[in-house]
């Protein structure tokens, strides 16, 4: 197990490596630079710029000495924050997406299982019909949709909850963006679950179990769900990667200081660090997250242990 | 940052939040909308308007603005101007101090502008300070910073020596770029020395806390000359890029000031909440730049006709609502030292005139229908009205002319690098927004030494000769109408058809006084002061 775990960290190394190198060229084949905006600057500022950021060298000598510094763990400035370096804005709005995030998570695994289970206990019923069409509006309507919704029912007509911001940190600040960003994911996890838990409820086993006299709950909770939750499981590393590292629209919707919006507006203003550092982040939960999978994978799983 | 931390800094938030909302604690607190966050705090290295709100209520220059706009002594009580125009002798306030109590002194000046002009520090508006003697040389990193025209005579009296006469001067001193930095603090600090904690100013406010993408607290300087005009105790700006989520924040009463939101809200809003919408024409104007180097946009009547065809009113109001006035000058209105500006012939011709003409122009230059076919390609950079106003340019075009038009877009950065670097093209969006209220700044875009933002261009000697004698001309009655006929030969030549003058849209709480709408866009918090 634990060879397996040092096995999986160190092949993350080779694929941090070709995700950092093709990020970092197709970056700068995008036309336009950092230092394009609407307002055009002066040859001569533009060449001062380029100096002091090292971007008048050649491409080569700029991706050797990225990849020199980032193995020490500097991502370099921020071209459009250019108070911040790359590490700073991560470190600063990494924790706000990360607690987010987690509510998020867990509101849609707990919540999608439950529902998905009793849809799949009542299948065809008007239960069942109920929860799959709010599982298929949850998939299809865009958060962008969904939060301002929200805002304005529960912030501006019932003055329930405020409208934006991070505030304190408090539920009243947070349940609305954990819902707007929860709900789709939510969706998903009920229809992985409401499936793979009918054909859970058909396999042999749980006939078996239901023949020795087994009580209904303890066939659902203790044999049927084991099987059910595989395929919950191998979406949730996506998922958590994706929700962990925060979302451009609902941190821009809610004015949450997370790091989610990075990515869009680094792109945006060809900010090449600001797109790597986050590039390089992603990654980095994606491989975490997947690892965590397998190790899961294995405890539900008899037929995937590593040993 | 730690948890502890976290909690700290939005404990303080929700406390002042809460504060706010409470008249017995009194404290006066303005929560301002600031339509997206800053990308720095250092003066030598802003560049955007969102930026300038903040820095201009922290720090002070030479010259300030009022709440209406108009230059006013800021850091510098007075000055002097020598006979040939050259020489400028500020005498710094002598109250004006830093936030950590010294006194602000000359020396200050000095040191800040010297940054400013030092290639290292690669300063994107360090053009804003070039009339200052050898300042082009010295960001060229053709002179040692010290051949700066710039020196301190005594603690509190400051020189400046311009390259040749520069009638708007104190305007430029008034700008971002120009507002001066801690020489102690940056010594000791670095590069940090605008992080919060170590951050010295010298306006009418401090900076006390920033969370990036959350908000920044500025709080009153007690140090401060003007310290008893203060009315606020705090001004929290709330960086919201979202801009229907800024409204739905006004409207929930958790933000007195919302700059910027969209223009098809307008009506909404104004039914609801009345003259708390405020829409001012800034000093502004959007425009199709014409490739004058390529045919058949060389040609004058071309391009004549082509603006003529263009429908401005429909673009104002069906596109923008009325947030944006149609416009037939290059030059905004609402600069005091230019006043009205030049109008083409066309201007004052029915729409339905002006068409009429535009046809016979174009058949004059031998394009259209039963003429050469004419192919005309607009690029814009991505943005939904822009998208809207080249679709309805587009139309106009293949209506009068039969023309056929195609469209391109291109993200913000890729459509400002390819015209910038002298890629061909037919018609290409721009704007251009003063970075100080004189019709200068307007006119320098079209000059062929200026290949930089003369995107399509022009070249007409006579043109820039105009430009270049308003510089040496001292007297401002003669200065202005040297300047209106050189905007009068681009609106007959049209390199570029202005189309319109952007609107800044405010939404001013009741509870705010103090606010003056002003071309200018300047709103320093020290005027404004909230009433509950």
């Amino acid at each position: 197990m634990f060879q397996f775990v040092l096995r999986r960290l160190a092949s993350a190394v080779p694929t941090l490596f070709i995700v950092v190198t093709i990020s970092f060229f197709l970056m700068r084949f995008a036309p336009g630079g950092p230092f394009n905006l609407e307002r055009p600057l002066p040859p001569a500022t533009m060449e001062n710029l380029m100096k002091a950021y090292h971007l008048d060298q050649p491409l080569w000598n700029q991706y050797l000495q990225y990849l020199k510094n980032a193995v020490t763990g500097d991502f370099g400035p921020s071209y459009i924050y250019k108070d911040n370096t790359i590490a700073e804005l991560i470190g600063k709005g990494l924790p706000y997406s990360v607690q987010l995030g987690t509510y998020a998570l867990l509101l849609a695994l707990i919540g999608g299982v439950i529902v998905g289970t009793l849809a799949a206990l009542r299948q065809n019923s008007f239960l069942d019909f109920l929860v799959m069409s709010v599982a298929t509006t949850g998939v299809t309507v865009p958060n962008f949709v969904v939060g301002p919704i929200l805002t304005l029912i529960f912030a501006l007509m019932l003055s329930w909850v405020p409208a934006g911001g991070w505030g304190d940190g408090s539920l009243k600040f947070l349940i609305l963006p954990v819902i707007t960003l929860a709900l789709p994911q939510l969706a998903v996890f009920a229809r992985l679950t409401r499936g793979s838990m009918i054909e859970a409820l058909h396999a042999d086993h749980i006939r078996t179990a239901r023949a020795y006299g087994l009580p209904q709950r303890a066939v659902v909770i203790t044999h049927a769900m084991r099987g059910a939750l595989l395929p919950v499981v191998s979406y949730l590393a996506p998922c958590a990667a994706a929700l962990l590292t925060g979302s451009a629209v609902v941190e821009s919707i809610f004015t949450i200081p997370g790091v989610g919006r990075y990515f869009v507006l680094g792109a945006i203003n060809r900010d090449y660090t600001l797109v790597m550092g986050t590039v390089v982040l992603v990654a980095i939960f994606v491989i975490v997250f997947n690892l965590v999978v397998d190790i899961l994978y294995g405890l539900l799983d008899p037929r995937v242990r590593h040993d | 940052m730690t948890f502890m931390k976290l909690k700290f800094g939005t404990a303080v938030l929700l406390g002042s939040l809460l504060i706010g909302a409470c008249p017995a604690l009194a404290e006066a607190v303005l929560h301002r909308g600031n339509s997206g966050e800053p990308q720095t705090l250092d003066p030598s290295q802003t560049s955007l308007e969102i930026e300038a709100f903040i820095l201009k209520d922290l720090y002070e220059g030479l010259t300030s603005y009022d709440a209406a706009g108009r230059i006013v002594p800021g850091a510098a009580e007075s000055w002097t101007v020598s006979d040939d125009g050259t020489v400028y002798t500020f005498k710094i306030h002598d109250k004006a101090n830093w936030s950590d109590g010294t006194p602000v002194l000359a020396e200050d000046f000095v040191f800040s502008m010297r940054r400013v002009e030092d290639p290292k520090t690669a300063a994107g508006y360090a053009n804003i300070l070039y009339p200052i003697k050898n300042a082009e040389k010295v960001n060229k990193g053709e002179l040692p910073v010290d051949q700066l025209g710039i020196k301190a005579i005594d603690a509190k009296t400051l020189e400046i020596t311009l390259e040749r006469p520069t009638p708007f001067f104190v305007e430029l001193l008034a700008h971002q770029t120009a507002l001066p930095v801690n020489k102690a603090s940056f010594e000791k600090n670095g590069a940090d020395f605008i992080k919060p904690g170590k951050l010295v100013s010298n306006g009418a406010f401090e900076l006390a806390e920033h969370v990036q993408n959350d908000h920044l607290t500025a709080v009153k300087n007690p140090d401060y000359w003007d310290a008893a005009n203060v009315k606020l105790d705090k001004v929290i700006f709330y960086p919201s890029e979202d801009q229907a989520a800024a409204v739905r924040r006004f409207e929930a009463g958790e933000l007195q000031l919302v700059y910027n939101f969209s223009a098809d809200q307008i009506e909404r809003l104004r039914a609801s909440h009345g003259d708390e919408v405020r829409v001012t024409a800034a000093l502004s104007t959007y425009f199709y730049s014409f490739d004058t180097r390529i045919e058949p946009f060389k040609d004058v009547r071309v391009r004549r006709a082509l603006s003529m065809a263009i429908d401005r009113d429909f673009l104002s109001k069906e596109i923008y609502s009325g947030a944006q006035l149609p416009a037939y000058s290059l030059i905004p209105l609402g600069i005091a030292t230019y006043g009205e500006p030049a109008r083409p012939d066309f201007a004052d011709w029915s729409q339905l005139d002006r068409e009429d003409k535009a046809i016979e122009l174009m058949k004059e230059a031998g394009y259209g229908e039963g003429g050469k076919p004419l192919n005309i390609e607009i690029r814009y950079n991505t943005n939904p009205n822009h998208e809207r106003v080249a679709i309805a340019v587009a139309d106009m075009w293949k209506k009068t002319f039969g023309a056929n038009v195609t469209l391109l877009q291109n993200d913000i950065s890729a459509h400002y690098a390819y015209l910038k670097e002298g890629g061909k093209f037919n018609a290409a969006r721009a704007g251009w927004t003063a970075d100080y209220a004189d019709a200068e700044n307007f006119l320098a875009i079209n000059l062929k030494k200026n290949p930089v933002f003369n995107y399509g261009r022009y070249d007409n000697p006579e043109y820039d000769a105009l430009v270049e004698k308003s510089y040496n001309e001292k007297d401002p009655a003669a200065r202005s109408k040297i300047m209106h006929e050189a905007e009068a030969i681009v609106l007959r030549d049209q390199p570029i058809a202005p189309m319109m003058n952007f609107g800044q849209l405010w939404l001013v709480s009741k509870k705010v006084k103090g606010w003056q709408d002003n071309g200018s866009n300047d709103h320093l918090s020290k005027y404004l002061s909230v009433e509950e």
